[in-house]
């Protein structure tokens, strides 16, 4: 199910390029537009889909697996924080579906780099990275104590 | 030198009619080599068989008075604004590029066919207006070709590679440099003028003769593209995209550009 581009609409700004995971998607040498150099590595993540600004690239199933007729197109609006996905059926049935991708602005987050780094005793301790705050549990983490446990268990 | 007629001086060695011929010769060039790449890639099959598949698919029917005001849009909007670029500094490159290659052709053809012999004075903002024309030209091409281009040393590609993609830009970059070096030139008592007038020649024959191998081409297609995209979001068709969501622009943007060199 390899992508493909629609040259009409690709203005060669080479965002699918910077953002493929397999670096499959590059410019032709002939048009200055972008293709995918390699359809059968191809894993259909759908970046470079949701990535390209003109909506150029679009995901063609292989015939014995999607037969044709179908569509699957998605829009990704990053200042909306929404992505939206338009299913066509071959029997002429279509569902659409939006869905939210954030509900903070872009950027409000602190990335893993911005913390501090956790000391040498934080590795010896049970709880994870951020636990048990980002846990959001009042009193702490749940505990068996010992007299909770079955006789002749422990 | 900037109100200097550049095509004057040279009516000593060339015929004011041999520079009105090339001029023409080379428009000939456009629309042979236009239709040469529409017949032989079908673009105008292609175009029309989706712009039917368009049509069949979409929900609301388009009348003529809303095709006129969506070409007018596609005009005023994607074509004289180039407002389908996404990125600001690739649409000002274009624009410059755009608009500077406009006004250079038209006051080439004016001072060539009005103004082409000492006996007709030339008014100085014609020239002005050339120099204006080929300096946006390289400010837009040479800041595309070194900072915009993409897919070059970031996936390994060397800056200096040269590819068939590049003939439209590399031809117009040499002819409009090698023009203005020619015209500026020709204000020195240099014999190198005559040698760069050689080299200018050379290269817009390249310019205008390579249409059906370059780029050229996408002055005519891209607007067409443009059109056909509007129609196609007013008839409902979006070329199966999903209707755009509805909620506010509320949370800025994370995306950068891509970093090519």
């Amino acid at each position: 199910m390899p992508t493909f581009v629609y040259m009409t609409r690709c203005d060669g700004c080479g965002h699918c390029v910077d953002i493929c995971p397999s670096d499959i998607m590059h410019i032709d040498k002939t048009t200055r537009r972008a293709y995918n150099i390699e359809p059968n590595m191809c894993w259909e993540c759908y970046s470079c889909v949701k990535a390209c600004p003109q909506n150029a690239i679009d995901v063609r199933g292989y015939a014995d697996f999607a037969p044709l007729g179908h569509s699957v197109r998605v829009l990704r609006e990053e200042a909306k924080g929404t992505i939206s996905w338009r299913l066509k059926f071959r029997d002429g049935r279509e569902k659409n579906f939006e869905s939210p991708i954030r509900t903070t602005p872009w950027g409000s987050i602190k990335g893993p780099a911005e913390y501090d780094a956790p000391r040498p005793e934080d590795f010896a301790k049970q709880e994870l990275a951020h636990e048990p705050e980002a846990l959001k549990i009042s009193g702490g983490l749940p505990a068996l104590r010992p007299d909770q446990l079955k006789q002749g268990v422990v | 030198m900037f109100t200097n007629n550049p095509f004057t001086a040279l009516t000593d060695v060339l015929p004011a009619n041999a520079m009105q011929i090339y001029v023409i010769l080379m428009v000939l060039a456009v629309f042979a080599g236009t239709l040469f790449d529409i017949i032989h890639k079908g673009s105008a099959k292609y175009f029309f068989e989706n712009w039917r598949r368009s049509k069949n698919k979409g929900s609301q029917e388009v009348g003529g008075g809303d095709l006129v005001s969506l070409a007018i849009k596609t005009g005023l909007v994607d074509v004289l604004a180039s407002a389908e670029f996404c990125s600001v500094r690739r649409r000002v490159a274009h624009l410059l590029t755009m608009y500077g290659f406009v006004i250079y052709i038209i006051t080439t053809a004016i001072m060539v066919f009005g103004y082409a012999t000492p006996a007709t004075p030339t008014p100085g903002i014609l020239p002005l207006l050339w120099w204006i024309g080929g300096l946006m030209i390289c400010l837009g091409g040479y800041w595309f070709w070194f900072f915009i281009r993409v897919d070059v040393t970031a996936e390994g590609n060397s800056p200096l590679r040269i590819m068939r993609a590049d003939l439209f830009i590399l031809s117009l970059m040499g002819s409009v440099t090698l023009g203005l070096i020619w015209a500026y030139l020709q204000t020195r008592p240099s014999a190198g003028a005559n040698v760069f007038f050689g080299l200018y020649i050379i290269a817009t024959t390249v310019l205008f003769g390579s249409i059906p191998w370059s780029k050229f081409a996408h002055m005519f297609f891209k607007p067409a593209a443009a059109f056909e995209k509007r129609v196609s979001y007013a008839n409902g068709s979006r070329s199966n995209l999903p209707v755009s969501s509805d909620k506010p622009e509320q949370f800025g943007h994370a995306r950068e550009q891509p970093r090519n060199y």
